[in-house]
C-alpha cells in the first residue's frame, strides 16, 4: 500500500479525546463533502470527507467518536478502536492518523497519542484551540514538544479554519515519508501499570514544554458557579427545557403551511386524474402518508438545533451532572438524560444516541425505555382526540384543560419510563452499575455554520428514513387497506372490505374489554407504520372526506361515535403502545438481535393494554 | 510535610475523594482497587477508567460542585480539566489534602 499509486486515495483517521473540536475540524477539512455512513448521528457514527492535499492526494478523512482511550469500552469507543487497528469489515488500517487535542487541556490526550504511537500508523498531532491557549498564556514550546513526543505537531483553530492548509501539508509528509507498511503492531490493551507508566512519560514531556496559563479561563468557572448550583443549576435546566418543548410548539405555523402544502397537492391530483387504485396510492397511501410524517421535520430540526447548540455549548454534559441523582434513582445513567431528551422529538435519533453510554446494561435500559417518552407522532393522535372530548375550558382563569390534558400524557410518559427503567434494573440487572465518570468541557461559544450543519443532517437523516422505511411502510398499510377492493355500491366505507377491516373485525373481541370499537382497532393497523398515521386512518374509517387533515370535522364525528371512557382508553393506549415499527426495527439494528425488540414490544403492549382497559373501566364506573 | 506522619503501617482510614467535601483541594495519593465501594465496576476495570479520564497520582485536585441530592455526584478540578463522577467511584481515589490532613479527617468523623 505504500506504492503511491496516483489514484490510491489515502486514509486518514481523526481521533481524540470527546470535546477537542474533533467535528469542527472535520467540517474545517472537509466542509460539504462528506458521507455519513447509514443515517445515524453527529459524532455516533463514522463520517467520511473527500479532500485533496496541497501535493494532490486524494485523501479520505474518517472522523471517529472521541475516546480517553483504545480500550475501547462503548459501542462508539469500538469503533474508534477498530478503525485504527483496521479491524472494521471490510476496512484497512488509516494511512495516516491525525491526532486532535484540545491546546487547554492536553495531559489526557498526550498520554492517548503515546498510545496511539503503539500502533505504529503515522501520527501528526493537531493542536487545536490553540487560539484560546494564546489568550490563557498557556506557553508551549512547539519544537521542543515535536522531538520529544516523536511526531509532527500543527497548531490549528478550526472554527476558524486556521491552520488547516499546514495540517494537510504535514498529513502530506507523513504519506509521503511513510517506507514499507510497519509490521502489524500486535497491539495490546495497556494495564493500570501501562497506563501510568504513560502518565508519567505525558508529565515528563509537559513538564519540560508546557508552562501553565497565566490567565486561565475563570469564565467557565463562574457560569459553573450558578449553572451547577445545587438548586438555580437544576431550575435553570427545567427552564431551558421548558422553553426547548416551547419551541417546538413555535414551529407550528411551519408545520400548519407544510400540512396545507400537502392538501392542496392531493386535492390537484383528486381533481386532474380519474378515480382508482392509483390515484388513490399517490393520494391516501403516500401523500398523506409520507406527507403526515414530513410535516414533523420542522419541530424534529427544531429540537436538534437545541439540543446541538447545547452541546457545543458545553451544556450537556452539566446536563447530565444535574440529573445523575434523579436519573441513577431510577436505575439509569446520567447520560441516558441525552437520548431519553431527544425521544421526545422521536425515538429513533434518542434511541440511536444513547450509544454514548459505555454500559451494555444501561444502554439496554435506555433503549428500552425511550420509546415511552412522548414522541413528535403521539401529538397528532393526542390533539384530535383532546379536542374531541375534552371541554375548552379554562381553569384558575390561565390554565387550559385541554393542554393539562396534554401535559398529563407528556408526565404519565416520563413517570412510566422511570419506573419501568426501575424496574428493569432491579429485576433483571441488579448489583453492577456503571460509573458516572465525564469531563465537564470548558464552556464555548457555538460556531453557527457547526450547528446548522448538524441540524440539517438530522433533517436529511429523517427526510431519508422518511423516504424509505414509512413510505414502504405506507404503501404495505394502504394495500392492506385498499384490497381487496369494496364491491360496486356498497354501503360503508371501502377499509371496511379490505384486509385492514378484516384485522379490525378479528381484533374486535380482543378490544372489546378496553372500550374499542372495530374502527379503532382497524386504525391502530395503519397506526404500526407510524403513529400518526392513526389521525388518517381513523378519518378513512369514518368516511370523513380528508379525514387526515381536517381534524376539527374529524373530531366531531368522534366525539358523536365514541365514548369519552373509549376515548381516554384510546389516549392511555398510546402513552404506551409499540406502536411504530422504524422504532422496532432500530432497536433490532441497534442491540443486533430480535431478542430485544420482542421485549420491547411485548412489555408496551401489555403495559398500553393493562392502561386502557384500566382506564376504561375507571371511566365508565365514573359515568363516562 | 505534615502528612509524612501517616506512615503506610498507620491504621489511620485515608482521605478519599468520595468523602471530601465542597472546597476540598489536594493532591491525588492513590488510585488503586482498595477503597471502592460495593456495587460498582471491578476495582481494577475502575482503576484504568479513573486512570485514563485523568485521575492520577500526583494531580492536583479541587472539589468544586456537589449534586442536590446527597450531594452526589461532584465535580472536581483535575489539573488542567473538569471531571464528574459520583461518589461511589470517587471512593477509590485515596487523596492528601492540603493542611493538615489528619485535621480535616477529625472534621469528617465528626460529622
Amino acid at each position: 500500500m505504500s506504492v503511491a499509486v496516483a489514484s490510491q486515495t489515502f486514509r486518514v483517521a481523526l481521533v481524540g479525546a470527546p470535546n477537542c473540536g474533533k467535528t469542527a475540524l472535520f467540517n474545517a477539512l472537509t466542509g460539504s463533502r462528506q458521507k455519513v455512513a447509514n443515517y445515524a448521528g453527529v459524532t455516533v457514527e463514522r463520517k467520511e470527507g473527500a479532500l485533496t492535499t496541497p501535493a494532490g492526494r486524494p485523501v479520505n478523512v474518517l472522523d471517529l467518536p472521541g475516546t480517553y482511550s483504545l480500550r475501547a469500552r462503548s459501542p462508539d469507543e469500538v469503533v474508534t478502536r477498530d478503525a485504527v487497528l483496521g479491524r472494521l469489515e471490510g476496512e484497512t488500517e488509516p494511512d495516516a492518523i491525525v491526532c486532535v487535542a484540545d491546546s487547554t487541556s492536553l495531559r489526557v490526550v498526550l498520554r492517548l497519542l503515546l498510545e496511539l504511537k503503539s500502533v505504529g500508523r503515522p501520527i501528526v498531532l493537531a493542536l487545536n484551540m490553540y487560539d484560546i491557549a494564546e489568550r490563557q498564556g498557556i506557553a508551549i514550546d512547539l519544537p521542543k514538544l515535536q522531538s520529544m513526543l516523536g511526531v509532527p505537531i500543527v497548531t490549528t483553530v478550526a472554527t476558524r479554519k486556521r491552520g488547516m492548509d499546514h495540517l494537510l501539508a504535514q498529513v502530506d509528509e507523513v504519506l509521503r515519508t511513510e517506507t514499507a507498511p510497519p509490521h502489524a503492531p500486535p497491539w495490546s490493551e495497556p494495564s493500570a501499570a501501562d497506563v501510568r507508566a504513560l502518565y508519567r512519560e505525558t508529565e515528563r514531556i509537559l513538564k519540560a514544554c508546557v508552562k501553565p496559563p497565566q490567565h486561565p479561563d475563570t469564565w467557565t468557572g463562574r457560569f459553573d458557579r450558578v449553572l451547577l448550583h445545587p438548586v438555580w443549576g437544576l431550575l435553570i435546566l427545567f427552564v431551558v427545557l421548558f422553553t426547548m418543548f416551547q419551541a417546538v410548539s413555535w414551529v407550528k405555523p411551519l408545520q400548519d403551511l407544510m400540512t396545507a402544502g400537502f392538501d392542496w397537492t392531493s386535492a390537484q391530483i383528486d381533481a386532474h386524474m380519474a378515480a382508482g387504485w392509483l390515484r388513490s396510492l399517490l393520494t391516501d397511501g403516500i401523500i398523506s402518508g409520507v406527507g403526515s410524517v414530513i410535516v414533523f421535520v420542522p419541530q424534529i430540526m427544531t429540537l436538534f438545533l437545541f439540543i446541538i447548540v447545547l452541546e457545543d455549548l458545553g451544556y450537556m454534559a452539566r446536563a447530565a451532572f444535574l440529573m445523575d441523582k434523579l436519573m441513577g434513582g431510577a436505575g439509569l445513567h446520567g447520560r441516558a438524560f441525552i437520548p431519553l431528551l431527544s425521544s421526545f422529538a422521536c425515538a429513533i435519533p434518542g434511541i440511536m444516541s444513547a450509544r454514548v453510554i459505555d454500559d451494555k446494561r444501561d444502554r439496554l435500559t435506555t433503549i428500552l425505555v425511550a420509546p415511552l417518552m412522548t414522541c413528535s407522532a403521539r401529538i397528532p393522535v393526542y390533539t384530535l382526540i383532546i379536542y374531541a372530548f375534552i371541554p375548552a375550558h379554562t381553569l384558575w382563569g390561565f390554565v387550559s384543560e385541554q393542554g393539562l390534558v396534554m401535559f398529563g400524557l407528556y408526565f404519565t410518559g416520563i413517570v412510566s419510563a422511570l419506573l419501568v427503567a426501575f424496574v428493569i434494573r432491579k429485576v433483571f440487572w441488579r448489583g453492577l452499575s456503571e460509573p458516572f465518570l465525564m469531563q465537564l468541557p470548558a464552556y464555548k461559544t457555538p460556531e453557527p455554520l457547526n450547528v446548522a450543519r448538524g441540524v440539517l443532517l438530522r433533517g436529511q437523516i429523517f427526510l431519508k428514513r422518511a423516504g424509505t422505511t414509512i413510505l414502504s411502510m405506507m404503501l404495505l398499510v394502504w394495500a392492506l387497506s385498499s384490497i381487496p377492493l369494496a364491491p360496486k355500491g356498497a354501503p360503508g366505507p371501502a377499509i371496511d372490505y379490505s384486509f385492514a377491516g378484516m384485522i379490525g373485525h378479528a381484533l374486535e373481541p380482543i378490544f372489546a374489554p378496553v372500550g374499542f370499537s372495530w374502527q379503532m382497532a382497524v386504525a391502530l393497523i395503519p397506526g404500526l407504520a407510524a403513529r400518526e398515521v392513526a389521525v388518517g386512518a381513523l378519518g378513512t374509517v369514518y368516511a370523513v372526506g380528508n379525514g387526515g387533515e381536517n381534524t376539527g370535522a374529524l373530531s366531531n364525528v368522534l366525539a358523536h361515535h365514541w365514548s369519552l371512557a373509549s376515548a381516554l382508553a384510546f389516549l392511555a393506549w398510546y402513552v404506551f403502545a409499540p406502536q411504530c415499527m422504524a422504532t422496532l426495527a432500530v432497536v433490532k439494528r441497534e442491540t443486533n438481535s430480535w431478542r430485544w425488540p420482542i421485549i420491547m414490544f411485548a412489555y408496551m403492549m401489555t403495559l398500553a393494554y393493562a392502561a386502557a382497559f384500566v382506564t376504561y373501566h375507571v371511566a365508565h364506573a365514573f359515568g363516562a | 510535610m505534615a502528612a509524612k506522619a501517616q506512615t503506610l503501617d498507620a491504621p489511620l482510614p485515608r482521605p478519599t475523594l468520595g468523602g471530601a467535601r465542597k472546597g476540598a483541594r489536594g493532591v491525588v495519593l492513590k488510585v488503586g482497587a482498595e477503597g471502592g465501594r460495593p456495587g460498582g465496576l471491578e476495582p481494577t476495570e475502575l482503576e484504568r477508567r479513573l486512570l485514563e479520564i485523568g485521575f492520577v497520582e500526583g494531580a492536583r485536585f479541587e472539589l468544586i460542585h456537589e449534586g442536590l441530592f446527597g450531594r452526589d455526584p461532584i465535580a472536581v478540578k483535575l489539573d488542567d480539566m473538569t471531571v464528574a463522577l459520583r461518589r461511589r467511584e470517587a471512593a477509590s481515589v485515596l487523596v492528601l489534602l492540603d493542611g493538615e490532613a489528619e485535621e480535616t479527617e477529625f472534621a469528617e468523623a465528626a460529622e
